[in-house]
């Protein structure tokens, strides 16, 4: 809306060396996130999401192109963004609530400052009674949930979520998604969320960005039209179904025409 | 998180292994070994003069213990065995550890870890006593050199299986590398150090004694190879049962330390 975008990615290109040459794995990819927006990214496996997502960390610099957070480049300053990914992370010798505050204490933030924001944000999203367990004792969602908020503690205002639910039980999966919109509304963060699920992705997002086979472009990008807060009953709206229909052809062709250059 | 050490036991496994059927056993075979040793002495069907009799030993123990002697040869070699085992465990690990710094430098220095710890480093002992001295500090680096290897292996194996993810979780916290050391690096790597302890004790306990047997004034090896030349043989078997029960505590000491590092550093475990 106000031109102003959070994120900006701007032709981003990524080539892997390996002994046979290179390989393409990102090209020219280029979008923005407005402040406060949550956009999903769907696209077939090994397309460069996670290359994508590490080079806006700041984790891995890109052959060409830039990543700007408030008009400012992020390329080689790893810190700036909240990153979650698939498995949890969490250190096994730790506890949960040391787990939790983990970004914080690496900012200097005092351990009881810390652990104050810690506790109550444990209270709010189900972990209270937990905070001195290892996490070898806890579920799967409960793990991922811890992740979700030792992210959320790195007070950065930009979230990358990896596959965060992928790993995760239908039920339990609802249950964090319903957390993350919480998450994201309460505390006015912007969220890039990489998934497999286009349900997810509609349920969550107000953009999905369809990436091609490798190496990833932007195929398609579109907006969610529906309302908030969501409901889960609007999954079962005649805009979702489309929706869902034109995002799983998409997705489809896009595999078919993987399989068919594998093969 | 596997290589604690100990191999995985089940519940099961554990019951067994305390239920006294198997306590009665194992204390039931030694008893009757060692009534069987007595017994065969006494009786002539192996030679008293090689073997001795456990009745024999125990008396010859009593004797020197009351000289006094027994008691300082066992702390002379068992100062020597953990002094040596604590300094090569802590450089070992330390160098195993700084090779997550750098892949090249590990890459470079592999092969001489293998090498080196190929060599027999017991043949070195000769030249160690030339450059030491016959005292104390011989017998440390020796009981050192036999730890430092493996200790460093056992570290640079743990360094290498730390979890990349962890890596760049902690990077992306904007963690630097020393950070990422500390809280990541060397947490993951504590299972394989403690997992080498054990084995380490006996190469330092052996690396002592070699000592001592190549040129000491004191220790029980020494006490054991001044037996064997004057044909004292029940000594020599006091020797080498004190040596026994040393090597026991020090083991049992070193699998104490083990479960309570584990108990801190491996959470897969309850
Ligand atoms: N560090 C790396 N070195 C070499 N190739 C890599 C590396 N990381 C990813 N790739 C390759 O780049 C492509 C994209 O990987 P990735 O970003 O993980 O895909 P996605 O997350 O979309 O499944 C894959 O073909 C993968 O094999
Ligand atoms: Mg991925």
């Amino acid at each position: 809306m106000s031109g102003l975008s959070k994120v900006e990615v701007q032709g981003v290109t990524k080539a892997f060396g390996d002994v046979e040459g290179t390989v393409p794995a990102l090209e020219r990819i280029s979008f923005q996130v407005p402040a406060g927006g949550f956009t999903s990214l769907l696209g077939p496996s090994g397309c460069g999401k996670s290359t994508l997502f590490n080079i806006i960390a700041g984790l891995m610099r890109p052959d060409r192109g830039d990543v700007l957070l408030d008009g400012r480049s992020v390329i080689g300053k790893p810190g700036q963004v909240g990153y979650m990914l698939q498995k949890d992370l969490l250190l096994p010798w730790r506890s949960i609530q040391d787990n939790i505050i983990l970004g914080a204490r690496l900012r200097h933030v005092p351990v009881k400052d810390a652990l104050t924001q810690a506790r109550a944000l444990m209270e709010r999203y189900g972990l209270k009674g937990f905070e001195k367990r290892k996490p070898h004792e806890l579920s799967g969602g409960m793990r991922q949930r811890a992740a979700l908020l030792r992210t959320l503690l790195t007070e950065r205002e930009v979230l990358l979520l990896d596959e965060p639910f992928g790993a995760l039980d239908a039920l339990t999966r609802l249950q964090l998604q319903l957390g993350l919109t919480d998450v994201w509304q309460t505390f006015r963060k912007t969220i890039l969320l990489v998934t497999h699920d286009v349900e997810e992705a509609i349920f969550l997002s107000d953009e999905i960005l369809v990436l091609s086979r490798r190496p990833g472009r932007v195929r398609r990008q579109l907006t969610v039209p529906l309302p908030r807060p969501r409901t889960v009953d609007m999954l079962a709206s005649p805009e979702v179904m489309g929706l869902k229909k034109e995002l799983l052809e998409l997705l489809l062709k896009e595999e078919g025409s993987a399989n068919e250059s594998n093969g | 998180m596997k290589a604690t050490g100990e191999t995985p036991s089940g519940v099961l496994d554990r019951r067994v292994r305390r239920s006294p059927a198997v306590q009665l056993w194992r204390w039931g075979i030694l008893l009757g070994l060692l009534i069987l040793w007595e017994a065969g002495a006494r009786l002539g069907w192996i030679d008293g003069f090689y073997f001795s009799s456990p009745a024999q030993i125990l008396q010859t123990a009593v004797v020197k213990w009351q000289q006094g002697n027994l008691w300082a040869d066992i702390v002379y070699t068992g100062a020597s065995t953990l002094l040596g085992f604590v300094l090569g465990t802590v450089a070992g690990s330390a160098v195993g550890l700084v090779f997550w710094f750098s892949r090249r430098v590990a890459l470079v220095s592999e092969p001489y870890l293998i090498v080196l710890n190929a060599l027999p480093k017991l043949a070195l002992a000769p030249v160690l006593v030339i450059l030491f001295g016959i005292g104390f500090p011989s017998k440390v680096v020796l009981a050192f050199l036999m730890t430092v290897v493996t200790a460093a292996i056992s570290a640079y194996g743990g360094v290498r299986s730390v979890d990349p993810a962890l890596e760049t979780l902690m990077f992306s916290l904007g963690a630097g590398r020393l950070r990422v050391f500390s809280h990541v690096v060397v947490p993951s790597a504590m299972p394989w150090i403690i997992s080498g302890l054990r084995v380490n004790i006996a190469l330092s306990m052996a690396g002592a004694i070699v000592g001592e047997f190549i040129a000491s004034d004191r220790g029980l090896g020494r006490m054991i190879v001044y037996a064997g030349t004057t044909f004292d043989l029940k000594l020599v078997w006091v020797g080498v049962v004190v040596l026994s029960l040393l090597s026991i505590v020090m083991y049992g000491s070193v699998v104490l330390l083990e479960k309570a590092l584990g108990k801190r550093w491996s959470a897969q475990r309850t």
